[in-house]
């Protein structure tokens, strides 16, 4: 077992110095009842590196893989180029291998990246701070309504019909334990809307309401003015909670705090994490000074230290779980910091030029593609405005669509049939993001596919 | 002349370095001082992009029209920015990092070489379920191996970490109390339990009431019994617990809470001291989160991600969160919204976007098969070993409050009782730093004064041990001898000690650039 350096003589020595006759002595306390007299049943004994390697290469190799053909699918999670150096610098093991910076003298690389990392955040969001990240976006949005509830001692959300239905279905879930209301609606295929739901979450916003979630660009890729809302919820005593799904946007787009946000959260994946089918990813989550005690998660502090030097330190505790046990202001004790770490080091090789390059780019050939995919028969571009990512209406249910091209190595995007099972009126919606990693031939291809499958 | 662009150099003292000479660039050898990325970075990239198609902007009039304020780097000033950062990281590839609680482990480089393979880290969550099999084959080979190590009848993957679980556990106890129509209030948390415990049991619209630990260091089973009664939906545990002892009453604990009408969440934060050698189930708990890190070495790197699977009896299993992965006539298929009345009707929802840590599940498969059912049960064997070898080697200079109270399991727990007036557990800590050491849980549990909290896991050798062992002799010598030179550790490692309450008081989160005028001096 070439991960446990113990020898059997090392294990006699220690077991004579504790005083025990076995190991067995040493669970004495485990009821007998409940104890295993060998390896569980079932379950293979071990196996060299070499074969490890084998079987679990044989499952990934049943999946066809993003980068092997043209690939669209966005709705929450987007492939893009991810430079080299961003993972051979995350596996370095002083990054990889450390653990939460509670020792901030031999920390100091993880808590100087958690202060860039916090302030290219809240920067990107045009806020004024950023937390050291959280689970996902997901999660990250549905800690600002209940961030919004301590605020505003009131427990109704509106929700945006344009906000990621998994993100409306955690919060619901979460709604049910903590009492808060929600009002949501289901998007609409209406071609060119601006903001999709503007109307109806302008006339929603009463003295009962904690806060306005939206997604800018929302889930069918709109992208949208906000101040107008941000101004109709503060009137009434309400926050506004912007949601952003794909950050290199705000690169080419108004950020949502200079529309008036009073928390922005947001799913970071795009910089430097991949899509690694789903997780780890790293939520985004930033607000105005005026809030920071109410904001979930861990925070990272500049102090100095007993020479007078300049150092980081996890700070504000006092918000935290280990402090406040039940008046916490989340149960959250940790952080995606490896993630957090990929998302700046790419952000730091970007800059603000190559992030403003990225974007256009990104937006450049999404147009192409709208341009391309709206001259196939029988196919409507629902957007106006949008950044990478847009819905196509077909003729027909996008899911037979979307399963006849994978059979051809073609992932065609993502169809709002899966997104919202039982909606009828979106069946037939295709959402396709287009981001730098798509080329021209790509797009042809899948263009052409398209109008195949489509006669 | 300046070594950044902004001139900004580390404030330097004599009494940084014992007196000795600042050097000018603040570093000192290998020890490097490195500026803020937004000190060091302007108007550069490291990133070449294809020239863009020409078309017409589509976004609305919704242009960004003012900078953003990112500094950019090239890529070897980026290389050299973080790897620079790195070096004033402790880490487990150093040294031993013997953090009870949260147990820092060898991370096998087999897992990272597995978790790149682009079968598993280049699919999208929502790719048609008959072009990502291998993924779900995966995910559900890993919710088996935590089913049949635990004894428990259902897993949910979708979790993001540890407290993420215990929302999950929580929830799902929830429903199930909710769907026989019995609205329960309270939960009842022991006091040695993590803080998340309460937390949780809070944010799942619970009161929370604490049960008393006995002089032994584990839940008073006379005192749950008799708080027990129609209002409590059920009580969450930590075992083995956090004074690293294993709950000897653990069957009558969930027998007594059964027999009430509540259900039992176990915080299967230490599962790592019994895994192969006590299956939870048979000791009769309902729900248990699993931290993929701690027993089956996925990397904590700096502090997450993580992953907190949750285990679930029978009467719970119904309740699972969306989405899971069921296997069916040979094929694997995901249930969610859409198809969670055929299979599931009683889920509680969705906890998460997509599916949860496909990262670390891979790297937990890579440990899993690594180590089979055999090398899993030596893992628990040796790591309980270690923490009473450890235990035994120190307490007859550290106060070992538990020590009488039988074997400890993975970790040891130690007091600050007999140090010297005004010597404190935080000196001894500060001084394993100077002593090239990660040091341990600090101040928790909090059943114990001035707690030290000792893990040293199974991937430490006798060798590393002794080491240990010696230093930390060494410095509770020095705190019971009252000697001053441990009142100023460290001294050796990139920054003296920090002030904390200046930070929480002043608190500084993000950088701002120094006024113009002041800029151009």
């Amino acid at each position: 077992m070439r991960y446990l350096p113990l020898t059997d003589a090392d294990r006699s020595a220690m077991l004579a110095t504790i005083g025990a006759a076995s190991i067995d002595d040493l669970f004495a306390d485990v009821p007998a009842a409940a104890r295993l007299d060998g390896p569980v049943r079932g379950l293979p004994d071990h196996a060299s590196e070499l074969s490890v390697e084998r079987q679990l290469k044989q499952l990934a190799g049943m999946n066809l893989v993003a980068g092997d053909g043209p690939f669209f699918l966005g709705a929450g999670a987007y492939r893009h180029h991810i430079p080299a150096s961003v993972d051979h610098l995350i596996q370095r093991g002083e990054f990889l291998t450390s653990y939460t910076p509670y020792q901030p003298e031999i920390a100091q690389g993880t808590l100087q990246v958690l202060f860039e990392f916090q302030t290219q955040v809240a920067r990107l969001f045009g806020c004024d701070v950023a937390n050291a990240s959280m689970y996902d976006g997901s999660t990250a949005c549905w800690e600002a309504i209940g961030m919004a509830r301590r605020i505003t001692r009131r427990s109704k959300a509106i929700l945006s019909a344009g906000l990621h239905p998994h993100y409306v279905s955690v919060a619901r879930t979460m709604a049910k334990f903590t009492g808060d209301t929600l009002d949501t609606a289901l998007p609409s295929l209406t071609p060119g809307a601006p903001g999709d739901d503007m109307a109806r979450l302008l006339s929603a916003i009463d003295g009962e309401t904690s806060c306005v979630v939206v997604q800018n660009p929302n889930i069918l890729g709109h992208v949208a003015d906000l101040s107008e809302l941000a101004a109709a919820a503060h009137a009434k005593g309400a926050l506004l909670i912007v949601v952003v799904t794909e950050p290199v946007a705000l690169g080419a787009i108004r950020s949502p705090g200079e529309m008036g946000a009073d928390i922005v959260v947001g799913e970071g994946q795009s910089l430097g994490v991949g899509l690694q089918f789903g997780g780890p990813y790293v939520g985004l989550f930033a607000t105005r000074d005026k809030y920071v005690r109410q904001m979930p998660g861990r925070l990272c502090g500049e102090t100095v230290d007993a020479a007078g030097q300049r150092g980081f330190v996890l700070t504000l505790s006092t918000r935290e779980q280990h402090i406040r046990r039940e008046k916490a202001t989340s149960n959250i004790c940790t952080n995606s910091g490896l993630c957090a770490l990929a998302f700046t080091i790419h952000m730091s090789l970007l800059g603000e030029r190559g992030l403003r390059e990225l974007a256009t780019l990104n937006h450049a050939t999404a147009v192409t593609a709208a341009d391309r995919l709206g001259k196939v028969p029988g196919v409507e571009v629902v957007n106006g405005a949008f950044f990478n990512e847009f819905v196509v209406k077909l003729p027909t249910a996008s899911r037979d669509v979307v399963r006849t091209l994978a059979h051809d190595g073609i992932l065609a995007g993502v169809s709002l049939g899966r997104l919202y099972p039982g909606a009828a009126e979106l069946e037939n919606g295709l959402l396709v993001a287009v981001t730098e990693t798509c080329t021209e031939d790509d797009i042809d291809e899948l263009a052409e596919a398209l109008e195949e499958s489509l006669a | 002349m300046s070594i950044n662009q902004s001139g900004w150099r580390p404030e330097m003292s004599a009494a940084n370095d014992g007196g000795s000479a600042p050097t000018f660039t603040g570093n000192k050898a290998l020890m490097l001082e490195e500026p803020l990325l937004f000190e060091i970075g302007g108007d550069r990239t490291g990133v070449d992009l294809a020239e863009p198609p020409k078309v017409a902007s589509r976004l609305g009039g919704l242009e960004r029209n003012r900078p953003i304020g990112l500094p950019g780097l090239t890529e070897p000033e980026t290389v050299r920015h973080y790897t620079r950062l790195s070096r004033q990281n402790y880490a487990i590839d150093l040294g031993l990092f013997p953090l009870g609680s949260c147990t820092m482990k060898h991370n096998p480089r087999l897992n990272e070489k597995i978790a790149r393979l682009p079968g598993f880290a280049d699919i999208h969550p929502l790719q048609p379920q008959d072009t990502v099999q291998g993924a779900y084959a995966l995910i559900h080979l890993v919710g088996e191996w935590l089913v049949k190590l635990t004894g428990m009848k259902a897993v949910a993957m979708s979790p993001k970490a540890g407290a993420h679980g215990e929302l999950c556990g929580l929830l799902a106890i929830r429903s199930a109390l909710e769907a026989r129509g019995d609205a329960r209030r309270v939960i009842l948390v022991p006091e040695s339990a993590h803080g998340t415990n309460p937390a949780t049991a809070a944010f799942c619209g619970y009161a929370v009431e604490d049960i008393p630990a006995t002089a032994e260091g584990r839940v008073d089973l006379e005192a749950l019994k008799a708080r027990l009664g129609p209002d409590v939906a059920g009580v969450m545990i930590t075992n083995p617990n956090t004074c690293g002892l294993f709950e000897r009453d653990m069957i009558a604990i969930c027998e007594a809470v059964h027999a009430a009408g509540g259900l039992v969440y176990c915080d299967g934060a230490n599962f790592n001291a019994i895994v192969g050698r006590v299956r939870p189930g048979d000791l009769g708990i309902d729900a248990m989160h699993i931290n993929l890190h701690k027993t089956f070495s996925t990397p904590h790197g700096g502090g997450g991600p993580g992953a907190g699977p949750v285990v679930f009896s029978e009467a719970l299993a119904p309740f699972a969160p969306l989405p899971f992965v069921e296997k069916q006539d040979g094929q694997y298929l995901l249930v969610e919204e859409e198809n969670a009345e055929e299979h599931h009707a009683s889920t509680f929802g969705r906890m998460v976007a997509f599916h949860g840590q496909m990262g670390m599940f891979t790297r937990a498969a890579s440990y899993m098969l690594s180590h089979g059912a055999d090398g899993l049960r030596q893992v628990a064997e040796d790591a309980v070993l270690n923490a009473n070898y450890v235990l035994r080697s120190l307490d007859d200079v550290l106060d070992a409050p538990f020590g009488p109270s039988g074997p400890c399991m993975h970790e040891a727990l130690f007091s600050d009782e007999g140090l010297a007036e005004g010597f404190t557990t935080l000196d001894i800590a500060k001084g394993l730093i100077d002593e090239g050491y990660h040091p341990m849980t600090m101040y928790f549990p909090l059943v114990v004064h001035g707690s030290m909290l000792i893990e040293p896991t199974e991937t430490e050798s006798k060798a590393a041990l002794d080491q240990f062992i010696g230093a930390l002799r060494s410095l509770a010598e020095k705190a019971k001898a009252g000697d001053p030179a441990l009142k100023a550790a460290p001294i050796h490692a990139p920054r003296r000690r920090l002030d904390e309450t200046l930070a929480a008081r002043k608190p500084v989160l993000v950088y701002k650039d120094p006024p113009v005028a002041e800029a151009a001096e």
